[in-house]
């Protein structure tokens, strides 16, 4: 049944190259730890990508719930938490895949490093890596303002401070964030959403696809 | 002025090129423009607000005084309380912004036993002079911000911050 489907579409529009494409490609033996287990350091780049997915998945199901007004930022959180059914699953996914990420893309970079996978002709690809980097750092700052409550809140004056002390263009930035330049609230935490439900999520999908066509068209990196 | 002359192709090219990039201005321009407000809006000097502390029980040692204010956030207006270290300077009353220049936290006169002549941030131990000059070798790069300030009536009325002239 799902094979004669899979024709019926196959013959008009013959996606077969598409998808043999992306899905067949070489995997050598030296990242493959079925081979060598400790190629499991090969992983944590498809990892990163993993949690990811569940991160922009469980992200666009909480936003069913949440509102980014001060008033009842806070309470939404309260409320889908803990009133609604699997709240602290979907809540919990978002937030401690936030901090794996972190962790996994950290260790996708020691990895890259220490196997000298940046070296030519990858340099192009590791500064793509670095601009993902930024962004996912960029996802966690503005990320943690969103429940709004004190942790939240102090945590986003010091790290606005922290971008402030930029030299020249510092107190514009600031005011850029924050969208005022002495009060952190309302405005702070529209822009803050804004940002990190639209502007990086849209930085971060560009920059992944541009990360893995150019790992498709160079191949793995050779073993040591 | 034969070789000069601009082929049909180049023309279209030019001619789409220019439309292409108003129609990309013309869309861009007024989203910039939306996102960049709060760096382009005027801020008028803000009233001064008469706290209930009496101008007379002022000393030379500096007190913390709380003052309330109507604060208008865009759409949001609500009450909020700030407070100020208040000091008099001979017979001029002197007070200094709470914020840490370092990274925003609150400091507090002689908040540290050992240094009971200066204020101290606990965040990552910044000092200030009793003039709002930090002290170099502590974290804050520059002075704690000054309110004007006032006497009304014999009570102290503080206004809006500006950078230290103090020091």
């Amino acid at each position: 049944m799902l094979n004669k489907l899979y024709d019926w579409v196959d013959e008009r529009l013959d996606i077969t190259p598409i998808w043999r494409d992306i899905a067949d490609h070489e995997v050598p033996e030296h990242v493959n730890p079925a081979h060598h287990f400790s190629a499991f350091v090969y992983c944590f780049g498809g990892l990163t990508f993993f949690i990811t997915v569940i991160q922009i998945l469980s992200g666009m199901f909480l936003t069913m719930y949440y509102v980014p007004d001060i008033e009842n930022a806070w309470q939404s959180v309260y409320y889908l938490q803990n009133e609604v059914a699997f709240g602290e699953i979907v809540r919990g996914m978002h937030h401690w895949g936030a901090s794996l990420v972190v962790v996994m893309i950290f260790l996708h970079t020691l990895r890259v490093f220490f196997t000298g996978s940046y070296k030519k002709p990858r340099e192009l690809n590791w500064v793509v890596g670095v601009m993902l980097f930024g962004v996912i750092l960029g996802l966690s700052f503005t990320g943690y303002l969103l429940p709004w409550d004190m942790k939240a809140l102090f945590a986003t004056k010091v790290g606005i401070e922290i971008a402030a002390s930029v030299p020249v263009i510092g107190e514009t930035i600031k005011i850029l964030l924050a969208g005022d330049s002495t009060i952190l609230g309302a405005q702070t935490l529209t822009r803050f959403f804004a940002i990190h439900v639209f502007f990086l999520p849209a930085a971060l999908l560009g920059l992944l696809a541009a990360h893995f066509i150019m790992i498709r068209r160079q191949g793995i990196s050779g073993p040591l | 002025m034969s070789n000069n002359r601009v082929s049909r192709r180049q023309f279209l090219g030019y001619t789409l090129t220019g439309v292409g990039g108003f129609m990309a201005a013309g869309m861009l321009m007024p989203m910039v423009r939306f996102a960049v407000d709060p760096i382009l809006q005027q801020h008028e000097g803000g009233d001064f607000v008469l706290t209930d502390q009496a101008v007379a029980d002022i000393t030379e040692e500096p007190v913390r005084v709380d003052f309330s204010f109507e604060q208008t956030d865009a759409w949001y207006v609500s009450e909020v309380t700030n407070s100020a270290w208040v000091y008099k300077e001979g017979d001029k009353l002197i007070a200094l912004s709470p914020v840490c220049k370092h990274l925003g936290c609150t400091v507090n006169w002689a908040g540290d036993p050992e240094q009971p002549t200066q204020f101290f941030c606990p965040c990552h131990a910044g000092r200030y002079e009793k003039n709002g000059q930090n002290i170099p070798g502590t974290p804050p790069l520059g002075p704690l911000d000054e309110y004007e300030v006032q006497d009304q009536d014999g009570f102290v009325a503080i206004g809006a911050v500006r950078d230290n002239t103090l020091v």
